[in-house]
């Protein structure tokens, strides 16, 4: 408290901030960005454990000997696919009875707010065929999920075939504690969103679905499987969920430990682990392992069907099988003895998964960073708000604007309620309009959409200065201050919270946003710094990261392709709003946009 | 004055009804930052339902509400969205009542002061002017009416807006000079909820200033004050309680109610700091800890009462300050009722030092609390020492202004009888360092 109530040190304190403020906002800021790229480096990095004690000492013994008949079944149930010119529902529906499992359906349908033109679709409807293997050793009052998608065409059939595979051994061991329930959904997650809607009798996103008919207890992990070859190379791990979520790290644990048993290559984000950590090469791939869980994250979408069922406290994961070139193969066999074995483990879990980190980032999969060790990097950069914030001239305005009187509150309030009404515009004018679009220009319902929300963007950036200027006047010098201290706060609180909810996404967005609005004044070269802006403001950021993304995956694009995935990742994201309640397309339209808009609207003050 | 309070009042009802008839007024009920197990909606209209059926309201564990709340409630259940909107406007408009007449005592004291000599001659700029009291009420008025923390409060139908009413009609009836009524309104504020008690010494203070009793334990005329206003206040306490156990028949709500308050069993998280240390803590240190705990509340009034013995008024605002942060059960709502007191000492602006800090902690909180109540509820990724970290971080930002404002205060005090430009004795200017 001395440093609160001693005038004196508190003057010291002030002075060094105010005379060495802008070194050490610069200091912060790279201070920041290493910081971060520091987290890929090994010896900074925590190895992985388990810490759940159920899963970790007992070792389970796999017996899963029938993949051969998995692949046989693959090639029945494609050429019932086919027949049926989608699921074949009552072959499965069949297939799963006669392994003794209690079988239900679900159909659901959806209508998209406009066509998905990435997967074709606008009126979707579907079933959802499930059975449940009772536990015949407890209560009944838990269970663990498998689900295999059925896609279109002729991927995922292994998946299914395996998972039918897994039924008929589990139905037959005696050890299983927990039901099991083997989901097949049709239309990707649409199928899995409306099967865990009507498992919990929620109804958030407006979907239409008929009501489960069997139950089993809460649901305690769930795993993903996709697999559309016969023999794979390597699995892939996938983690990031809806709105950046992450199932408990423990999960990944299981899944790492499984793969070093039974000798499979295993890899995150299509890496493979490399253990050259002291070499220039080991250092990029970890920090370009990280990156793409980062870049995954940020965009807030379920990268498989496990995302959805993260929003229910339910710890989940995709594993993919990848065929590559690579010499080393692996059959289905032995992915049945991984996935038994995990699913061995989880069903010993006496509690839900928790002991382990829900906030980590992962720059290979036996290395972690956790929460405690990558906030100060995002800390590092919101730090420079507050710095700013505190500028004398800013805080002297502060107390300006308490006096209701004084015309400070007025000259903000116009540019602030200005600002976010475009952002509401942007958030519900593309879907709503689409129609009226489609009638005067010659472009298709999605195009629409997308390039109703880039002109209204756009058209924002005209806006707010002009009509404050019309209703005020010139503005003050004392006007732009109060409004820079109120968006410096807006912007540090709105990141902090983004922050603790996707990492990844507040890291992103403080990255391109924190030096730009930390230095914005009027009295700058207006052209120039209005460039400079408009590069770094949110949209941008979208198209680098739709860059940088294709560059980490090795499928580097040109221009126009990127441009074009530029348009697709907003329709994307519209979509994964309307149909998922994924938050980030309304976060960036009603709260970052308009936030970017009132520095825009300093910078044009004069 | 008027039209912008009658604007004033028609914006605060638009909001409000708007905010009842939107589909929001449900999610903000469940909120666990605006109702308390004391206060919530949901607990009364339970209460009710039991009542109803002749069963006693506090069989079973849920409601906790005093039995004389539950009968107002029985009659004006129907008409429930429009009892708290006039309990806000209650306490508005006495608030604005309440500002003149401390305004005009002011001036009196302030003038007579000046004619004694008694402040020094170059503090001419600290007194307070007519013109800027003028708008004071007003002001009090937006703080309460337009505080988000208010409207969340009255839309969640929180019984805490009718137990803010009651205080401020008690400070109003106070400052009226009425003891009487005073001493009843007193006990009706204790009889809500314990807490109030507290102020029994502010109110006391004040008559005795009003009537010109010096503050001497040897003096007869100060024990007999003294026990007039202490035989009002505990003989309407009696009376208020007699009437309850008439209308139920049964001592019931004592426990339930007063039991409950003291002995925190509900462990819902609030935004107080009970909750986290009552959940992790061994079970036979219980009865020590709400021991502990609870003395908080009540032990400042005596090192403030001596300190302050001179304000009254001000003693008022930083007793319901520490009521609002101290007690078991706090809710947004109680923060609001200290907060409307804000602008009433606006003239303390220059002194204070960490207002800019203490508005950014409280506003960043105040986002904070929602985003972690979702990692740890809904998400399950965090968890309860998350959220206790902001329930610790806004307790703070509330002491560092309440202390803030009492250093104000004090130093303005100082400055009034010392001159605002301050020499050392060597001749150099010197700085007030508080120790």
């Amino acid at each position: 408290m001395g440093l609160l109530s001693d005038p004196n040190r508190r003057k010291a304190l002030t002075g060094l901030l105010t005379r060495l403020n802008t070194p050490i906002c610069i200091v912060c800021y790279l201070a920041g960005i290493v910081w971060f790229m520091g987290l890929a480096f090994e010896p900074f990095t925590l190895r992985t454990y388990m810490s759940e004690n159920a899963m970790g000492s007992t070792m389970v013994e796999e017996r899963f000997s029938s993949g051969e008949r998995a692949l046989s079944l693959a090639k029945e149930f494609d050429a019932h696919k086919r027949k049926a010119g989608g699921m074949p529902v009552e072959w499965l529906v069949k297939a799963m009875q006669s392994r003794g499992l209690e079988v239900f359906t679900q159909s659901f349908s959806r209508k998209l707010p406009f066509p998905d033109e990435n997967k074709e679709r606008y009126m979707v409807r579907g079933t959802n065929v499930y059975g449940i293997l009772r536990a015949p050793r407890a209560p009944r009052t838990e269970a663990l999920v498998i689900t295999a998608p059925c896609s279109p065409g002729n991927t995922n059939n292994q998946a299914v075939a395996l998972l039918l595979a897994l039924a008929q051994y589990f139905r037959n061991q005696i050890y299983w504690a927990k039901d099991i329930i083997f989901l097949v959904n049709e239309h990707d997650l649409i199928g899995t969103q409306a099967w865990l809607e009507g498992y919990h009798h929620t109804n958030i996103t407006g979907m239409e679905y008929s009501p489960l008919q069997g139950r089993a207890g809460s649901i305690q992990a769930a795993l993903s499987l996709e697999l559309s070859s016969d023999v794979i190379t390597s699995l892939d791990l996938v983690l990031e969920g809806l709105n950046g979520q992450l199932p408990n790290l423990d999960l990944a644990n299981l899944f790492y430990a499984f793969c070093q048993k039974l000798g499979v290559l295993c890899t995150i984000q299509g890496k493979l682990q490399r253990n050259d950590w002291d070499t220039a090469e080991g250092y990029t791939h970890a920090a370009q392992t990280m990156m793409l869980m980062v870049l995954k994250q940020a965009c807030g979408r379920s990268w498989g069907d496990h995302g959805l069922f993260l929003r229910y406290h339910i710890e989940a994961a995709s594993v993919r099988g990848i065929n590559s070139f690579r010499h080393y193969k692996t059959d289905a066999t032995t992915i049945g003895r991984l996935l038994e074995g995990m699913v061995r483990k989880l069903n010993n879990l006496l509690e839900r998964l928790h002991q382990s980190y829900f906030f980590y980032l992962l720059p290979s999969l036996s290395r972690f960073v956790s929460i405690g060790y990558y906030m100060p990097a995002f800390g590092l950069l919101a730090v420079i708000l507050l710095l700013r914030v505190s500028f004398p001239g800013l805080c002297h305005c502060f107390s300006v604007s308490l006096q209701p009187s004084s015309p400070g509150v007025l000259t903000v309030l116009t540019p602030v309620v200005i600002s976010h009404l475009t952002g509401v515009a942007l958030y519900l004018l593309p879907v709503h309009l689409q129609e009226m679009a489609v009638e005067h220009f010659p472009v298709s319902e999605t195009e629409a959409v997308v390039l109703t929300a880039i002109a209204i963007y756009t058209a924002g950036l005209a806006l707010p200065h002009n009509t404050q200027r019309l209703l005020s006047g010139e503005g003050t010098e004392q006007g732009w201050k109060v409004l820079k201290l109120t968006a410096l706060l807006y912007l540090a609180v709105l990141l902090g919270c983004t922050a603790l909810i996707n990492f990844s996404l507040g890291f992103i967005l403080a990255v391109t946003l924190v030096p730009i609005t930390a230095s914005i004044t009027p009295h700058m070269p207006k052209a120039l710094y209005a460039v400079v802006m408009v590069l770094l403001s949110p949209a941008f950021t979208i198209l680098y990261c739709v860059f940088i993304y294709q560059e980490l995956i090795e499928a580097p694009v040109s221009v126009s392709e990127g441009w074009m995935l530029f348009l697709s990742v907003i329709s994307q994201g519209i979509l994964d709003h309307a149909l998922y309640g994924s938050l980030v397309y309304p976060l960036l339209a009603l709260f970052i946009y308009p936030c970017w808009l009132m520095f825009w609207n300093i910078l044009f003050w004069n | 004055m008027a039209a912008p309070l009658t604007l004033l009042l028609i914006v605060a009802v638009t909001i409000r009804a708007v905010l009842f008839r939107s589909s929001l007024a449900e999610l903000i009920s469940a909120r666990v930052e605006v109702v308390s197990p004391l206060n919530a909606w949901k607990r009364v209209v339970e209460g009710l339902a039991l009542l109803d059926l002749g069963v006693s309201p506090y069989s079973g564990d849920v409601f906790h509400e005093t039995p004389l709340m539950i009968y107002l409630f029985h009659f004006t259940v129907d008409y429930a969205e429009i009892v708290f909107i006039v309990s806000a406007y209650f306490v508005d408009c006495l608030s604005c009542f309440l500002k003149p007449l401390d305004r005009a005592k002011m001036f009196r004291k302030q003038k007579y002061a000046l004619e004694s000599d008694r402040y020094s001659a170059d503090c001419l700029e600290l007194l307070r002017s007519p013109k800027e009291m003028f708008y004071i009420p007003l002001k009090v008025a937006m703080f309460y009416l337009l505080n988000p923390f208010t409207i969340l409060s009255c839309v969640a139908k929180s019984t805490c807006g009718l137990n803010n009413a009651i205080i401020a009609l008690f400070i109003f009836c106070t400052l009226k000079g009425s003891a009487l009524l005073s001493g009843i309104l007193l006990a009706l504020a204790t009889y809500q909820s314990i807490y109030p008690l507290t102020l029994f010494a502010p109110a006391l203070l004040f008559f005795l200033q009003r009537l010109y009793i010096p503050v001497n334990l040897r003096r007869s005329s100060f024990w007999f004050f003294t026990l007039q206003y202490a035989f009002m206040y505990v003989g309407s306490l009696v009376v208020i309680t007699g009437l309850s156990f008439f209308l139920l028949g049964s001592w019931d709500f004592i426990p339930s109610v007063y039991g409950f308050i003291f002995s925190v069993p509900d462990l819902t998280p609030n935004i107080g700091l009970f909750w986290y240390f009552f959940a992790e803590m061994f079970e036979h240190f219980r009865l020590f800890f709400s021991c502990v705990f609870q003395i908080n509340v009540f032990f400042y009034t005596i090192p403030l009462s001596i300190k302050l013995k001179e304000h009254p008024v001000f003693l008022i605002f930083m007793q319901i300050a520490i009521i609002s942060i101290f007690k078991s059960y706090p809710t947004v709502g109680d923060v609001a009722l200290y907060m409307a007191f804000l602008p009433a000492w606006s003239h303390l602006y220059r002194f204070l030092r960490n207002i800019f800090l203490v508005s950014c902690v409280l506003l960043a909180c105040s986002a904070l609390f929602p985003v972690l109540w979702h990692l740890w509820i809904y998400a399950g990724s965090a968890n309860s020492n998350f959220y206790y970290a902001i329930t610790l971080l806004f307790n703070f930002g509330q002491i560092l202004l309440v202390a803030d404002y009492f250093y104000a205060y004090l130093r303005r005090e100082h400055h009034l009888t010392h001159g605002l430009y301050l020499k050392k004795k060597d001749g150099t200017e010197a700085t007030l360092v508080l120790k």
